[in-house]
């Protein structure tokens, strides 16, 4: 209590501004936010350093020298002072010195792709506890995770264990979205054809908001997911609701979900195919669609000449993807790489048990 | 949709009927509604007989001085048309909560905030600013006009087409739905079929073209026109803002022309520049369009720190404190401003030493800044502060700006950015800087120049029932965003569920209607300074007691600016000339060579208008026709030799024995 106090005190500047502390950017429930959080509150006050005074000299030069006021002192010609303006320079340049400092360190104790070295404040991160792996694909408009150590996957909704480290591997499979869960950890972009990071913690249990934050088409205000912080058995309890659906998420299903859809419902997979996001990420869950990994190989080694161009403008990624029903391209099977047998993600036989960390 | 014969194909490319949008109420309306403007605009100026001094004076005008009125009378027309998409976001989000969806729907919401965007910074911001430097900066250095006067008149047309092709996209098929920069794949082919990108492309190059000629044309004027005696050194304030401003726009917008000529070759041929596939790079774009868009802040906002300069000085009754370092400062952040892109993505994953750098990059210029701050304010100190209604804005500015700067600097801390990034949080940020520097900037500016324009200043009460309610609407509307950035809530968001935020949304929306009162005053001062512009009327030329160039020449000043070229012999040059008891000539002279009015730019920036409209609809003979027209008109152009004349020394006299007489009898009243 007496911490939420000191907190509440703490944060007094800014809740000049914002009258309470009852915001989810302000209160997280992750040790990442709640850095991110420190962190705008130490920067705010040494910036109020600064901007403070400056207002209230403002007011104060504006009311006493006023027009009116005849018995201010008038000196039209005084427009230098050398002294003055070592201290008009150096007053901001200390600050920024102090910030550039702050920004330094923790731009990088706090880079999204930096594995976890706490749990928060107070605990250090045992050095035998597995991050709990989650891919995440943003998809017109909605975001499926798929749980690779437990061969699962889900729509519109996830969970975690509490005080467990979260590495999330995240795309897009169209148009660039952003993936944020501001209870958790701060946002990073979800691209598709790239593979960004996410290193995060949930302290508390409790169900939270994640959503897109960058803008990506007409069902972009839908696009919206729960993410559940679960003690450590209510999450085994929930992977295994999970497993226990029936759908599997192999190629056909991928290729069905990706169509655009907006506010879709809640959906789980008890399977998953193996590699299913390294082939989101290489634009090739299409079977007919060469992976971005070969193509690049081959272009590596001096490309296909003519002929490649050939080949490769029917392969064209984003048209028989596009959201215009008229450009429909017929599909094309290129002979060059060959897609395996679909292979399902079998648990990992050391899938870790968080009911048991307890 | 229906197979359409291979003529109609050729003839109209994509253009069909169903492009016009008339099964949309609320767009009929608003084309009723502009119609029946228009038609009586049209009808008034044919009864005021007026075509002719229009055509003659106005459009085909190369004198910087109504070219700069005409700048200010686009950004004006434009204002009115981006606050109204803003006012109409403002009313979706404070209703669309829960089972209501608004009025609204996403597809005519997206092309809204995008056309925000796109109107406010390239058709309001920018002509104002243009604008203003046109105006005021040949005067201030004591030149007759600009370096290329055509050209001016040219530059001027080429942004008002791209307006009137944004403008067009609101009746005739759609504008982009994507945001104000069109990030790919988003805004490519695949995934934004339809015209409304293309709008977007055109009318951006199209000005664009304007926007880069004018540049040139203002940084030769500053750079080779000064009046002798005026070094660098002792050019006014506002003089140096705008020259560093054009280095910015010379240097910044050939990238926003490459960036989006790429964009629209991946449109238009299918090349995979910013595709998914094929290598292509969406980050590119995000980078280059960035790369132009910084800078792109301060070519808006350094002018007005310009305007601030001169009104906080001439206001104050006091010579400028610490106008090296003020100099300085405007240098700096015009190098630094382009070291500082990145901050705009953050979250796009670069790593933590790219991150920090480009974070601390940008808290340094908040130091020259923040000495710019200090120096207006030390300038205040032992002054005569006179608080006229453009040393009310420039209050409400230094106010509010600081609060600006503050969030923008807490957004250029990396993980800070992370939980704020594309959160109204930053939406309140920008507009705390653009609104409170460079709106607030340009009415101070509109205000204090006003009376050197027309020759009468603008009416006191309205000026200041504008500044209040600009002022009170900024805080009402935007403070809301700020709270809701905190609450994770994030941009361009057509509809919530979470109804606990609906009180946030409607108290920011009484806000943008308070901001419209603000805008309605700003008229009706027009409208009633112009009423009582007699008992509003300056003669003395200098009504502020100013103590730069503009002021040493009469209100309205003549086409020639100065009859003779000024010596100028201290930065405060015109106050320096009052004080060592300068004596105006008044005989001796001599014909002055004058730039001769064109139709050229006008119908130059007509055919890019055709050929902007053709490539937007796939009309490919059109565009082919009109860009070899473009060609063409442009050679014939250089074959015109009557481009000059000149105002005899007679004219030039009369003139000047009128100004003559009419300070004598000011000086005897």
């Amino acid at each position: 209590m007496a911490a939420r106090i000191a907190r509440c005190i703490l944060l007094l500047p800014l809740v000049f501004l914002l009258a309470g502390c009852d915001w989810v950017v302000l209160r997280p429930s992750g040790d990442i936010a709640m850095q991110q959080r420190d962190l705008i509150v130490v920067s705010t006050i040494l910036m109020l350093l600064i901007v403070l005074p400056v207002m209230a000299l403002t007011a104060l030069f504006a009311w006493r020298y006023r027009q009116s006021n005849r018995e201010a002192a008038y000196d039209p010609e005084w427009h230098h002072s050398t002294q003055l303006e070592l201290v008009i320079w150096s007053a901001p340049l200390l600050i920024i010195i102090a910030l550039g400092a702050v920004t330094w360190i923790a731009t990088h104790t706090l880079d999204p792709f930096r594995p976890l070295e706490r749990i928060d404040a107070q605990r250090e991160l045992a050095a035998d506890v597995k991050p709990l792996k989650v891919q995440v694909v943003a998809m017109d408009w909605k975001w499926l995770f798929i749980y690779p150590d437990y061969g699962i996957a889900s729509v519109n909704e996830m969970a975690a264990p509490v005080d467990v480290p979260i590495e999330f591997s995240i795309t897009a499979s169209t148009v660039m979205n952003s993936f944020f869960v501001p209870a958790l950890a701060g946002q990073i972009y979800a691209m598709p054809a790239m593979e960004t990071k996410l290193h995060a913690v949930i302290n508390q249990a409790g169900d939270y908001e994640g959503f897109s934050a960058n803008y990506s088409g007409h069902g972009f205000s839908h696009m919206r997911f729960r993410f559940a912080g679960l003690s450590g058995a209510d999450f085994d309890a929930w992977v295994a609701k999970v497993k226990a659906a029936k759908d599997p998420l192999n190629r056909e299903e991928y290729l069905r979900l990706d169509q655009p859809s907006e506010r879709e419902p809640v959906r789980h997979y008890g399977t998953t195919m193996a590699g299913l996001f390294d082939a989101v990420v290489n634009l090739c869950v299409d079977p007919a669609k060469m992976c971005m990994r070969d193509m690049m190989a081959i272009d590596a080694r001096g490309g296909l000449g003519l002929a490649g161009v050939y080949n490769v403008s029917r392969l064209a990624y984003d048209r028989p993807r596009s959201r215009d029903v008229r450009t429909q391209a017929e599909a094309f099977v290129l002979s060059l790489c060959q897609v395996g047998p679909e292979v399902m993600l079998s648990p990992a036989t050391d899938a870790p048990m968080y009911g048991l960390l307890r | 949709m229906q197979e359409r014969s291979e003529l109609m194909q050729t003839l109209f490319g994509r253009l069909t009927l169903e492009a016009i949008p008339y099964h949309e109420p609320i767009l009929v309306w608003t084309f009723v509604a502009t119609a029946i403007l228009g038609m009586s605009l049209l009808a008034y100026i044919t009864r005021k007989r007026a075509w002719g001094t229009l055509w003659n004076d106005w459009f085909c005008s190369i004198d910087h001085k109504r070219i700069g009125v005409m700048y200010m009378v686009l950004g004006i027309v434009m204002l009115l048309r981006g606050f109204a998409d803003a006012i109409m976001m403002r009313a979706q989000q404070a209703f669309a909560f829960g089972d209501s969806m608004g009025y609204l729907p996403p597809h005519h919401y997206d092309q809204i905030f995008t056309a925000h965007g796109v109107i406010m910074i390239f058709f309001v911001a920018m002509p104002f600013v243009t604008g203003l430097m046109n105006y005021v900066v040949p005067l201030q250095i004591g030149a007759r006009d600009v370096a290329f006067p055509f050209l001016n008149n040219f530059s001027f047309w080429m942004t008002t087409a791209g307006a009137v092709l944004v403008m067009m996209s609101l009746f005739v098929g759609e504008f982009a739905q994507t945001g104000w920069l069109a990030y790919p794949p988003l805004s490519g082919i695949a995934y934004s079929p339809s015209v409304g990108v293309d709008y977007y492309i055109w009318a951006l190059q199209i000005a664009g073209v304007g926007t880069l000629l004018s540049g040139v044309n203002l940084l030769v004027t500053i750079v080779k026109m000064r009046a002798p005696g005026m070094t660098l050194m002792k050019m006014p304030v506002f003089t140096w803002t705008a020259l560093c401003t054009n280095v910015l726009i010379v240097a910044a917008f050939p990238v926003l022309t490459a960036v989006l000529g790429l964009l629209s070759l991946d449109r238009y041929v299918g090349t995979n520049f910013f595709t998914n596939d094929f290598g292509g790079n969406a980050m590119m774009y995000v980078n280059l369009i960035w790369i132009w868009g910084h800078p792109e802040v301060y070519i808006l906002i350094l002018p007005l720190f310009g305007v601030f300069s001169e009104v906080v000085s001439t206001f104050s009754g006091k010579r400028l404190f610490g106008y090296t370092s003020m100099v300085y400062a405007t240098v700096v952040i015009t190098i630094l401003s382009y070291l500082v892109w990145l901050h705009h993505f953050f979250t796009m994953g670069s790593g933590a030493s790219v991150n920090s750098f480009f974070g601390i990059t940008t808290m340094i210029i908040s130091i020259p800044t923040g000495a710019k701050m200090f120096n207006w304010l030390f300038t205040m100190y032992r002054g005569r502060i006179k608080f006229d209604v453009p040393m009310l804005w420039t209050m409400g500015f230094m106010f509010t700006f600081v609060i600006g700067g503050m969030t923008g600097v807490l957004l250029a801390v990396p993980p800070a950015d992370f939980v704020l990034h594309n959160s109204l949080f930053l939406i309140a940020h920008f507009h705390n800087v653009i609104i409170g520097g460079v709106v607030f900037g340009v009415f101070a500016g509109i205000n204090y120049w006003f009376p050197k324009v027309a020759g009468f200043k603008l009416d006191e009460f309205w000026g200041k029932v504008s500044f209040w309610f600009w002022l009170v609407g900024f805080w009402v509307a935007f403070a809301p965003l700020y709270v809701l950035g905190l609450m994770g809530v994030t941009r361009r968001v057509s509809h919530f569920e979470d109804m606990s935020l609906q009180i946030w949304f409607q108290i920011a929306a009484v806000g943008a209607v308070l901001i419209g009162v603000g805008i309605l005053a700003f008229l009706i001062q027009i409208f009633v300074s112009i009423r009582r512009r007699d008992s509003l009327r300056d003669e003395t030329g200098d009504p502020w007691n100013g103590r730069t160039l503009e002021w040493a020449t009469s209100s309205p000043p003549p086409a020639y600016n100065f009859a003779f070229t000024p010596r100028v012999h201290d930065q405060d040059a015109w106050f320096d000339m009052k004080r060592r008891g300068h004596q105006r000539p008044v005989s001796g002279f001599v014909d002055i060579h004058m730039p001769k009015n064109t139709a050229a730019g006008i119908v130059l920036a007509g055919i890019a208008t055709v050929c902007g409209f053709a490539l937007i609809w796939h009309i490919w003979w059109l565009a082919a026709a009109s860009f070899f027209g473009l060609i063409a008109a442009t050679i014939i152009h250089t074959f015109n030799y009557d481009r000059d004349y000149h105002i005899h020394a007679d004219e030039v006299s009369r003139v000047e024995d009128q100004r003559t007489s009419q300070l004598a009898a000011l000086q005897k009243a």
